[in-house]
């Protein structure tokens, strides 16, 4: 028999494992990375990192060639739990430490990156000087000033906000994040957000909120609008985290947010995702006008409401192009004397033929004194489309807990693994380090919740 | 030293209060023993063992259980799980969403650090399970799949018995793990829990029929009837009640002061 061993090995070295040349590069980049973050944290004067660890395919030295040269390292880097501390004393959160982190990395050449892409991202103020034709163009093209009376008094009183602009055929190299923080008491927040992926596009942007501890209420009110033109992808995924108030129902943010994207082309696609964990009052209702012909929209939510928090959300998809599709998946998790309400219109217009929605709303009841209520409203105008709707509301079972707990999984775990169970196919939606917190934080705002 | 002891134990259930179901069980098990219940439908067999495992919807209203020593009573479901008590459920839940392999790790690693050992991680759990997996005949894509949601009844049943495998109880409390099992199950489920037995531990059945006795052999069969024990013997008792039926046990007990004396002497005899 023909012994093929040296070609196979030879095939192997030149073709699959990394080179050594290649190799060399990325140790470069990431040992440049290591300096850059290190002298990033003494700047910002966060605290200074333990060690640093090499890990995954570079660390196993598993590293394969890739025809476009997609590879990269995986690098740890080690804090001393005691270090990570907020100003006030406080442990910081996983995502405070991961934030602090890309701080200390970010020297600019993040924007850089998405310069050379020609994507604009920056404060709305700096669009409005910089780019005034794009925000004169769209802004309050998808959540008009006289829409509702928040978004009015977002539109009056707004003083800046986040702006995306990624150019035709650009897929935006990097995820894009903003973390919004309401620090003031008495006071209310009214940014603005404004998304723009023009033809072909792809654009996946993550939001974050938390506010700190206030015995009276605050308001939120923000606009946030997305336009996707032609073929163009626009992922918008948000956890929200404001302060929900204390146990007795007091304090807390009242959460009154207008979310619009247009799908304006044919062929695009929106997708929400949500994770509500916090505020006292939210009214949330992230929505999607399908006017583009084959055009997308979908909506994940969890919602999870406990003590005397009130969550008013879901969506509204606006089919008008034709075989438009929806997609609603919502998730409301009801504990203490929460109460939780999923609101939703489907709408199919005349000439959206053959559009279908499909429909499933869970909700999760955890103790005798909170709430579920669910209000869908479909409007179908045409006879060519197809509406799904599923809805459940069950109540944590008693023999689900005594099973986990017969395994001998405490009480809290248990009720932890089965509303994150609860919770899977949105969270399948989050981009992985959120859904990572989104588990967590959930955990977090059960706290005592049973038992 | 009897690993169980149960003694005039009477329950019932919380919510509704009510008559009580368990009306004076009275049973011993020793380490090394294998104990068969039987018994009429109704007759309180499942609910005797979901009581010994901790099920709060059940309300002891008398009597005592001592385990490996404690005062069983006084603990947690989770808490009796973790000394080493386990229940294969006569009807397994569904948990939509947490996959097997997330279920059990979590269940292996309290049991673990409750014993003070250290965690297993994601490499060693593997290894564990790998084992039991083939020694039950199920197939590595379970792992993945949600607990028992989809399974068939057979494959529900294996999973119960690929958990007592892997979480290796001491007291094992099986409840009609054969219902619902063919005869191919119905033997890889018995070498499953015949591979727990050992001098520690002890096994208790609940069951209707005989034929799971055939490959897990017992050392006693009892006979529940109304919420007490009304009959013990060796396996050859189950061959009897497969082919004379449970008419005769009642007809032999149809003295009410006889039994209540009876009953009243047991409790009296000392430990």
């Amino acid at each position: 028999m023909y012994d093929c061993s040296k070609e196979v090995l030879g095939y192997h070295n030149e073709e699959v494992t990394l080179l050594q040349k290649e190799r060399d590069e990325m140790r470069q980049r990431r040992d440049t990375n290591r300096i850059r973050v290190k002298a990033g944290l003494v700047e910002n004067n966060d605290p200074k990192p333990r060690e640093f660890a090499s890990q995954g395919s570079y660390a196993m030295k598993t590293m394969t060639q890739h025809p476009e040269k997609d590879y990269d390292i995986d690098d740890g880097i080690y804090f001393d739990m005691d270090d990570l501390k907020k100003d006030d004393g406080t442990d910081m959160s996983a995502l405070e430490s991961r934030q602090m982190v890309r701080n200390g990395v970010d020297d600019g050449s993040f924007k850089k990156k998405l310069e050379e892409k020609g994507v604009i991202f920056c404060s709305i103020s700096e669009a409005v000087q910089k780019h005034p034709e794009l925000v004169k163009k769209y802004m309050g093209s998808v959540v008009p000033y006289a829409d509702n009376k928040h978004a009015c008094l977002n539109s009056g009183v707004f003083t800046d906000g986040s702006f995306v602009y990624i150019p035709k055929g650009v897929r935006c190299p990097m995820e894009l994040s903003t973390y919004f923080r309401i620090n003031a008491s008495e006071t209310g927040q009214f940014e603005r957000t404004l998304i723009i992926a023009d033809e072909g596009a792809y654009v996946s942007y993550l939001e974050g909120c938390t506010a700190p501890m206030r015995d009276e209420n605050q308001l939120h009110a923000a606009v946030v609008e997305l336009v996707a033109l032609e073929r163009s992808t626009i992922k918008y995924s948000t956890v929200q985290n404001w302060y929900p108030g204390d146990k007795q129902g007091k304090g807390g943010i009242y959460n009154f947010v207008t979310k619009r994207g247009a799908c304006r082309g044919a062929n695009s696609k929106i997708t929400w995702t949500q994770v509500e964990t916090g505020s006292a009052i939210t009214w949330k209702y992230p929505s999607c006008i399908l006017q583009g012909d084959n055009s997308v929209g979908e909506f994940y939510s969890v919602a999870l409401t406990n003590n005397y928090q009130q969550a008013d959300t879901g969506t509204k998809m606006i089919h008008i192009g034709k075989n438009t599709k929806s997609t609603i998946v919502s998730k409301g998790i009801s504990a203490g004397h929460g109460q939780n309400t999923y609101r939703g219109l489907v709408r199919i217009q005349p000439k959206a033929a053959n559009s279908r929605n499909y429909t499933q709303c869970d909700s999760l009841l955890l103790g005798d004194k909170c709430g579920a209520h669910t209000t869908p409203y479909i409007d179908v105008r045409n006879t060519s489309s197809k509406v799904e709707h599923e809805a459940s509301t069950s109540k944590i079972g008693e023999d689900q807990l005594f099973y986990c707990k017969s395994r001998g999984i405490s009480l809290e775990d248990s009720v932890n693994m089965i509303v994150n169970g609860f919770c899977k196919e949105v969270f399948r939606e989050l981009p992985m380090e959120f859904a990572v917190e989104a588990q967590k934080l959930l955990g977090v705002s059960l706290e005592g919740s049973v038992g | 030293m009897a690993l169980l002891e149960v003694q005039n134990l009477h329950a019932r259930v919380a919510t509704t209060g009510g008559r009580d179901i368990l009306k004076g069980v009275d049973l011993t098990i020793r380490a090394g023993e294998v104990h068969a219940i039987m018994g009429k439908n109704g007759s309180g067999k499942s609910t005797l063992v979901q009581v010994l495992m901790g099920r709060e919807a059940y309300e002891v209203t008398q009597g005592y259980v001592r385990y490996d020593g404690k005062d069983l009573l006084q603990l947690s479901a989770e808490e009796r799980a973790r000394e080493g008590v386990f229940l294969a459920f006569q009807y397994p839940v569904e948990i939509p969403g947490v996959s097997t392999s997330y279920f059990l790790k979590a269940a292996v690693n309290a049991i673990r650090k409750h014993r003070g050992e250290t965690e297993l991680d994601a490499m060693d759990f593997l290894k564990l399970v790998k084992d039991k997996m083939n020694l039950l005949k199920m197939d590595q894509s379970f792992m993945n799949r949600a607990v028992n949601e989809g399974f068939s009844g057979g494959e529900k049943k294996r999973n119960e018995i690929f958990q007592m495998a892997v979480v290796n109880p001491r007291l094992a409390l099986m409840d009609e793990t054969d219902s619902g099992l063919d005869i191919d199950a119905l033997k890889v489920v018995s070498q499953g829990a015949n591979s727990l037995r050992g001098p520690e531990k002890a096994i208790l059945i609940v069951t209707h029929y005989q034929r799971l006795l055939n490959y897990i052999e017992p050392n006693f069969v009892h006979v529940m009837l109304d919420g007490r024990i009304v009959k013990t013997g060796g396996k050859e008792l189950a061959v009897e009640l497969e082919t004379r039926g449970y008419d005769w046990i009642e007809k032999e007990i149809q003295q009410p002061v006889l039994t209540a004396q009876t009953s009243f002497a047991r409790s009296e005899t000392p430990r």
